[in-house]
């Protein structure tokens, strides 16, 4: 592998087919380079998705509530159902078990907030302290609303960090008062989300502050809940299933709503879309696989034709060799190490190509399901074996072909 | 150096089976320079070809330097070659991208000897048959008996005990065939064994010993009073 004697004479048998060596090495590279492209977009989808995914709890599970659109023990559809706080409290009563983190949310979708001359309109929410975690928001400063502030209905606020950036510029808004809907809360902390800009329009209030300053009485919007997660994704995905399916029921006989009416009560939970969009990412990796390797493929055929040309074209030489004392191995070894270096060498190049292309691409490719397209180093290393395998496959059939010429046949003159 | 005895060889084509050498019993002691004479289809090219071991006997016995050839598999077949023989062809068959010394350290290459000695070992057999100046040459530089020279020389290069010769001068003209003649009878007369395979009277009787052959069989064998090619040159 390693004799200057055998490389001498890799290189010179390239020489003597510059052009179809080229264009060989060129089918070889372009598939190398459409794999790793591919592969290194697959991980941004990946990667982006698993960000959408991340502005809220993996396993949310939430709960709303619209109009009736069917006729049900006599009652007339088109009515809104309006679930109450007494909803929230069996719901965490029956199925507790399972949560980790429950809310009940009050909405309002705009209200009027300000901060001494600035202004601003942003949706306010009465939660529980567990909402925190099921909107995976992360404290930037201060503290969040706790059990204390939802018994003792504290007039604090939460604000999210474009709020905070819109009405407080660079002050600190730790302990100052602003107004919501003309009533003062006190700023008690900031917080972002991985959701971005619209996640982060929001301020949180304690749901019973919400109840008692908006006049809600008992009614409640939303409820969310985080399922426990188990170690089997699949198990999860079941988990909360199970759970949905029940809610829906019961709130579906407590509201007395028909158990086929789909719109009225509606109970959404994040892990099945999860599981889909897992499941399509897989699937179209496996579609980038099956295409690189295709071409690849092609690329290997490419090789082994022209080696079986070079064998040809060499069968009287390799005869002489063998009549000097050539052991099959060595002839074996000599078209597989060219076969082996021609497909490596145009297989970095794509790769090589490819990381290039990715570099300086990926950043600017920014849309919500694909960010940052990069090869990783377990894939790099992939294709480089898959490279290698491929050369050796490629000189496989030629170099047995070589080593089977005989060399009283090779020898013969016409 | 080489006992053959009752030596059969046929080859089937389809149906029919062709007896191409039917009882060749042949000895030759070292030292010795025969030429084996017969037309085509007599058999000697398969003759050469058992003896070379590119080919194997059906039948009958082969011993080389008391080494019997028999059941060789590739590798056996190879170093056996590597070690016993070295080849002269018609067509000198060098690698054409390799310079004349190159051509020459091949076997010793495949004797797995060291880089340095090798191009030592080469150049010697360079000197020898008159080619040092030669060494850097491609064989598309070098003169059709200028190749079939460099040919002799890597033939000697392993220094095997037998020196196979097919038609060493049927590509060449009288005169540079008489000058390749006179190389091989020196190299016979440092001791060498060699076998020529010819069909060329004059060339024949340059050799010490002439075995004729006819449709597989040996219907001549003798001795000759040699001609010396210096005379003719």
């Amino acid at each position: 592998m390693f004799s200057i004697e055998r490389w001498q004479e890799v290189f010179q048998t390239i020489a003597k087919n510059k052009l179809r060596t080229f264009l060989t090495a060129l089918s070889v590279a372009s598939g190398i380079f459409i794999l790793v492209v591919l592969l290194g977009f697959s991980t941004g989808i990946q990667t982006g998705v698993k960000t959408q995914f991340a502005q809220d709890a993996e396993s949310r599970l939430s709960v709303f509530t619209s109009v009736t659109t069917k006729e049900y023990a006599g009652l007339n559809p088109g009515r809104q159902i309006q679930m109450k706080i007494a909803d929230y409290e069996n719901a965490t009563q029956r199925y507790g078990e399972s949560f980790d983190n429950a809310t009940a949310i009050v909405q309002k979708w705009r209200l009027q907030v300000n901060y001494g001359q600035e202004i601003g309109n942003y949706r306010v929410q009465g939660i529980h302290p567990d909402n925190q975690f099921i909107e995976n928001a992360t404290l930037t400063a201060g503290r969040f609303l706790n059990q204390n502030d939802v018994d003792e209905g504290t007039k604090i606020v939460i604000i999210g960090q474009a709020v905070k950036d819109e009405l407080f510029k660079q002050e600190d808004p730790i302990g100052k008062t602003i107004k919501l809907a003309g009533v003062n809360f006190k700023v008690a902390g900031v917080y972002t989300d991985p959701g971005g800009q619209r996640e982060e329009q929001r301020v949180f209030i304690p749901i019973t502050t919400s109840q008692r300053v908006f006049n809600g009485g008992n009614n409640i919007n939303q409820m969310a809940f985080e399922v426990s997660m188990s170690e089997n994704f699949d198990e999860a995905v079941a988990l909360s299933k199970n759970i949905a399916e029940a809610l829906e029921a019961d709130l579906k006989a407590t509201h007395r709503v028909s158990p086929d009416d789909e719109n009225a009560i509606r109970v959404r939970y994040n892990l099945e879309e999860a599981a889909q969009i897992y499941g399509l990412i897989d699937t179209i990796k496996a579609v980038f696989w099956f295409i690189g390797i295709g071409t690849i493929i092609a690329g290997v055929v490419g090789v082994s034709n022209i080696m079986l040309i070079i064998v040809k074209e060499r069968t009287k030489e390799i005869g002489v060799r063998k009549a000097l004392g050539a052991l099959p191995s060595s002839i074996v070894g000599m078209i597989l190490q060219e076969a082996i270096f021609i497909t490596a060498i145009a297989g970095f190049v794509g790769l090589f190509l490819a990381v290039m292309l990715l570099n300086q691409l990926g950043p600017l490719v920014e849309s919500d399901f694909i960010k940052n397209p990069t090869v990783d180093f377990p894939t790099a290393i992939t294709t480089v074996i898959i490279l290698i395998v491929a050369g050796a496959l490629a000189g496989f059939v030629p170099a047995r072909r070589a080593a089977m010429i005989r060399p009283i046949e090779a020898l013969r003159d016409e | 150096m080489i006992a053959i005895d009752n030596l059969h060889k046929s080859y089937k084509t389809g149906a029919t089976s062709l007896h191409v050498l039917k009882g060749i019993d042949f000895h030759c002691k070292e030292g010795e320079l025969v030429s084996i004479m017969g037309s085509s289809g007599s058999g000697k090219s398969t003759f050469l070809n058992i003896l070379g071991m590119l080919d194997e006997a059906d039948e009958g016995t082969y011993f080389l330097d008391d080494t019997p050839i028999k059941n060789l598999n590739e590798k056996i077949a190879a170093r056996y070659r590597n070690k016993f023989l070295g080849f002269i062809f018609q067509s000198f068959n060098l690698i054409s991208y390799k310079t004349a010394q190159d051509n020459v350290a091949l076997p010793l290459y495949y004797q797995k000897m060291a880089r340095s000695e090798r191009l030592d070992r080469s150049m010697h057999y360079l000197e020898k048959v008159g080619l040092a100046d030669w060494a850097d040459h491609l064989p598309n530089q070098l003169s059709g008996g200028q190749k079939q020279r460099v040919a002799i020389a890597r033939a000697l290069a392993s220094d095997p005990r037998v020196l196979l010769a097919d038609e060493p001068t049927g590509a060449l003209d009288t005169k540079t065939s008489y000058e390749v003649m006179e190389l091989i009878q020196g190299i016979n007369d440092e001791g060498k064994t060699i076998l020529i395979v010819t069909h060329e009277p004059d060339i024949a009787q340059m050799t010490k010993r002439i075995v004729n052959l006819k449709d597989g069989r040996i219907i001549d064998d003798s001795t000759v009073n040699q001609v010396m090619a210096s005379a003719h040159v």
